[in-house]
């Protein structure tokens, strides 16, 4: 045993060596991830259609069936639930089945025929800040058309009806907010991939693999120590991101450090196991960074980052559960804007662990089957 | 104004570059002087690093000299690369063939690339592919043709329209004896066909021997120029023949001789015996002690002893302040002292403990075979050489020892541990050299020596000995901190062999340790693999020198998979006829088997793709 863990530790080593020795490639490691971060949380936006709303009509009236009819044939909304009781509410968007929920307070109709502006209480989770805002401008678009119509028939001046937004967990709806934590996990990805994938495809290009084939070392010990050295990169990287969302952004941190590391663990062991498996399928370093290439777009794109994931066709959304970024993203933005605990986000560690435990012993089993 | 009858004229040339990392000049070309006359074929020879690329760039216009003048065919270099690289053709070291196109498609980039006409394609692509033989795979991708294919390949690509002026960067590297037999023919049928010039370098002295005009270059100097005759004639007189006492191994002999730098200058084993360049033409008595009373033959010069006698020369003279390599007067490895020569004799002979055991060895990828039923086996202390052309199987054989291969069937004992079962544990008992340098360029000597030794198993006080131990012995002290990838050639290798040895395995693998290098490292290298097998190492290596085989114990002859020949060099130069009223050297031992075997059974186009 002490002999294993001594060389996994040379050959970690050696792997942190080979990293950290040329200048260039420190410098590609720290660089672009610093200047993306900036990007990102400086750049992005968004668009999105199927928005999943709850609804809690306390009128019943004409008035109020007449708005509910407008937002079901909105086309952008789908009601996932009709609510009898206000704090119903909190829960739907907790668990995240409902993005929005629109409350309608008691005697509608009669506010309104009463000339006096009646109020439409919309409760947006804010934690996806973009889907967010959009949604809230989509709510005011139907609200708007509706008061004009109103309007036009009553021959009053005023509007109707008056929109109270309240936001959850974003509560300035700053998309920064939302963007951010994501970027945590998903900047640091693309590297640590493609460091991983290069590292076997390298070496053997080189014809250092052979040279560490002859040695005694076992296949595991260099699958390990291969696999350490690129963690530990990536963890540093997501670092880089961490504290720039923190102290450049000013987001703050809602929850745990410990359970935010441990998620981050997870997910760029996670990563590894994809960036090695690519490495021992390919035969050289243009290979690797080719299939490393072809693989990042779908997964950031599956990753509920630009898209939530709830909009996705079904055969999509089945597919992201291969993708350890989905996983990674939904678990930095809990703890990270939710402040939830490990109890919470323990779900996506099942994902994240078994995409580990199937890619690690591919890539060993690829390694012996393609190297001999 | 300039002489046109002249394909290159130089005047003091010199050419300086910067290497980064350790912010030092190297002065690749200092102050050369030459004119090679049109038509002729010249032979650049040298040192690694003596100027031979640099001064082949400079003539292709492909880098600029930093002071005096250069003419190709009588074009200023400087002012006009561009007229001179569309009446030249330039050969590179390594030439890029695109490994996914077909031959064909490679030799249409390339004339496309020179825009030659559709026309002149026609006329001139059958004489190409009937040069170089390629005509019946004119359909196989580039990647799948063994190595003496490609550089065929890659000449009739340098050939795809008519050069006035030849440059060829040491083709025949790393390629087999008949491939580069079949590609001077081609040199010099063009020479002597299209009134081509052309300038080779080359490693391999007996090319340039063969060659109109000799340039020897050392350090960015021409040491000397002139017809082979000139050259030779420095070592005239004073080159012998001695056969060794009986039970004497000739490289053992060869090892002493060499280890008196006093009275000898150069000495190799040649047909079971000792070829040696005396210093001064008198009898030396300290000569006579080591040769026990044998008589010398005196035998006539050849080039690579002349070659030898400038180098030595010249050596001598800028030793004093040179430390990169060990100066030449102290022997390269511990000096064989009598008790080791004498406990050596029996060795290869008896039946020693056997490290390596081959039965039936198969490999087959697809349904090609590239190693066919093979048997042989290595005894402890023996140099036992895997010899055979580009593609033969040498290579699979090679790997499926070492362990990065399994055997299809077969029987695979290496250092008294069945391969199949415990590969683990044999690999603790191998070193192995690759053919290209195979250590991590950007970590330094020491990083990448700690690396290995901890690789090993070595840790603590032993690892710290064993790494003083083999950096005195390779001469490396001193350099720990220089990343291993900057090291010089030379170095390089010994680092290689020092990261290879560090476990004190009992088997060392060379994968052709000697490709490419010149004469004098060459004479180094050999010399310490003398010494590793005399202290009990067992030896296996693979070479394209058919020369060295003369320091094998045993050397085994493979082609198309099959073994053709076993046995010590002197059984296998009679095994081809050698007697002693007809010599045949290794070489024309090597191609006369090859040939015949070949000749009863020709499966050509099998025999060529690489595994």
């Amino acid at each position: 045993m002490r002999d294993f863990l001594h060389r996994v530790l040379i050959l970690c080593r050696k792997e942190l060596l080979a990293i950290f020795k040329d200048s260039s490639s420190r410098v590609i490691l720290v660089g672009p991830i610093i200047m993306q971060s900036l990007l990102f949380g400086y750049a992005a936006t968004f668009d999105l259609s199927n928005i999943p709303y709850a609804l809690l009509d306390q009128s019943h009236d004409a008035a109020s069936t007449a708005l509910i009819a407008k937002l079901d044939g909105a086309g952008v909304f789908h009601r996932v639930a009709t609510l009898q009781r206000q704090h119903d509410i909190a829960a739907l968007l907790d668990t995240q089945q409902a993005l929005l929920a629109v409350h309608i307070g008691p005697r509608l109709e009669q506010q309104m025929t009463a000339g006096a502006t009646a109020k439409i209480q919309l409760l947006i989770d804010a934690r996806n800040s973009n889907t967010a805002g959009s949604a809230a401008a989509y709510v005011g678009a139907v609200i708007d058309r509706y008061n004009a119509e109103w309007r036009a028939k009553q021959g009053l001046s005023g509007p109707p009806l008056a929109i109270e937004t309240r936001a959850w967990f974003n509560p300035n709806l700053e998309t920064r907010w939302n963007v951010m934590p994501g970027m945590i996990a998903a900047l640091s990805m693309v590297q640590t991939l493609l460091l991983t994938a290069l590292s076997v495809a390298r070496e053997r290009e080189q014809g250092t693999f052979d040279q560490l084939l002859v040695t005694p070392l076992s296949l595991p010990v260099i699958m390990i120590g291969k696999a350490i050295a690129p963690i530990l990169v990536g963890l540093m990287q997501s670092t880089l991101v961490l504290l720039i969302t923190l102290f450049w952004f000013k987001v703050p941190l809602a929850g745990s450090l410990a359970t935010l590391y441990l998620g981050l663990l997870l997910f760029t062991t996670a990563s590894v196991g994809i960036g090695l498996s690519i490495s021992a399928l390919s035969a050289n370093m243009q290979q690797a960074m080719l299939y490393t290439f072809v693989l990042i777009m779908p997964m950031m794109l599956l990753s509920g980052l630009a898209t939530p994931v709830r909009n996705m066709p079904d055969l999509l959304q089945f597919m992201t559960y291969a993708n350890p970024l989905r996983f990674a993203i939904d678990l930095v933005q809990r703890v990270y804007l939710e402040g939830v605990g490990l109890a919470t986000v323990a779900p996506d560690f099942v994902p994240l662990l078994v995409i580990t435990a199937v890619t690690l012993p591919l890539a060993g089993w690829l390694f012996r089957n393609r190297l001999i | 104004m300039a002489d046109s009858t002249l394909a290159l004229e130089s005047r003091a040339l010199h050419k300086r570059f910067a290497v980064k990392a350790s912010r030092q000049i190297t002065q690749a070309l200092d102050g050369v002087t030459l004119q090679i006359p049109s038509g002729s074929l010249a032979a650049l020879v040298g040192p690694d690093g003596a100027g031979k690329t640099t001064l082949l760039r400079l003539t292709a216009g492909l880098l600029r000299a930093d002071a005096g003048e250069l003419r190709v065919l009588g074009i200023d270099a400087r002012a006009e690369p561009q007229a001179i690289q569309n009446r030249i053709s330039y050969m590179p070291q390594r030439f890029g063939l695109y490994e996914d196109l077909s031959v064909l498609e490679n030799l249409d980039l390339y004339a496309d690339l020179h825009g030659v006409p559709k026309a002149a394609r026609r006329e001139r692509y059958p004489r190409l592919l009937e040069m170089t033989d390629l005509g019946s795979c004119t359909a196989r991708p580039a990647g799948k043709l063994s190595g003496g294919m490609k550089q065929k390949l890659g000449l009739a690509c340098t050939l795809v329209r008519s050069p006035e002026l030849l440059l060829l960067d040491e083709p025949t590297v790393g390629v087999d004896p008949l491939s580069r037999r079949e590609l001077w023919q081609i040199v010099r049928q063009l020479v002597s066909d299209e009134k081509l010039s052309v300038i080779i370098s080359t490693a391999y002295l007996d090319e340039a021997d063969r060659c109109g005009q000799v340039f020897v270059l050392h350090e960015g100097r021409l040491l000397a120029q002139g017809a082979p005759e000139t050259i030779r004639a420095h070592a005239q007189g004073h080159t012998f023949l001695v056969t060794p006492p009986t039970h004497w191994p000739t490289r053992r002999l060869q090892a002493a001789l060499l280890d008196q730098p006093a009275c000898i200058i150069d000495a190799v084993p040649q047909g079971g015996d000792v070829r040696f360049i005396q210093r001064s033409a008198r009898n030396d008595t300290a000569l006579v002690d080591l040769l026990h009373g044998q008589p010398l033959q005196p035998i006539p010069a050849r080039l690579e002893d002349g070659f030898m006698v400038l180098l030595r020369q010249q050596r001598a003279r800028d030793d004093s302040g040179n430390t990169d390599d060990p100066p030449l007067d102290q022997p390269v490895a511990q000096p064989l002292t009598p008790a080791v020569i004498a406990s050596g004799q029996a060795t290869p002979q008896t039946d020693a403990e056997r490290v390596i055991e081959v039965r039936d060895l198969v490999r087959q990828f697809g349904d090609f075979t590239a190693v066919a039923s093979t048997s042989f086996s290595v005894r402890r202390g023996e140099i036992f050489g895997l010899l055979g052309p580009n593609g033969a199987g040498k290579t699979t054989t090679f790997r499926m020892l070492c362990g990065l291969l399994p055997a299809t069937s077969g029987f695979l004992q290496v250092a008294g541990v069945n391969l199949r079962h415990a590969r683990a544990e044999a690999r603790r008992q191998i070193g192995y050299v690759s053919q290209k340098f195979a250590l991590y360029g950007n970590l330094t000597v020491r990083e990448n020596l700690e690396f290995f030794g901890g690789a090993y198993g070595l840790r603590g006080q032993r690892l710290r000995e064993r790494l003083l131990e083999v950096q005195r012995q390779f001469h490396l002290t001193g350099q720990d901190n220089i990343p291993s990838g900057q090291l010089p050639g030379g170095f390089k290798q010994r680092l290689a062999m020092a990261a290879a040895l560090l476990h004190q395995p009992e088997i060392l693998f060379l994968d052709e340790p000697t490709s490419g290098a010149d004469p004098l490292a060459r004479r180094e290298f050999w010399r310490r693999i003398t010494a590793l097998a005399a202290s009990g190492t067992t030896i296996v290596i693979t070479t394209h020198f058919m020369e060295e085989a003369e320091y094998c114990d045993r050397i085994v002859i493979q082609d198309a998979g099959k073994v053709l020949a076993l046995g010590t060099p002197q059984q296998v130069r009679a095994q081809a006829g050698d007697s002693p009223q007809r010599r045949l050297d290794m070489e024309q031992a090597f191609i006369g088997i090859v040939e015949q075997a070949r000749g009863r059974h020709q499966p050509t186009s099998q025999r060529e793709v690489i595994a």
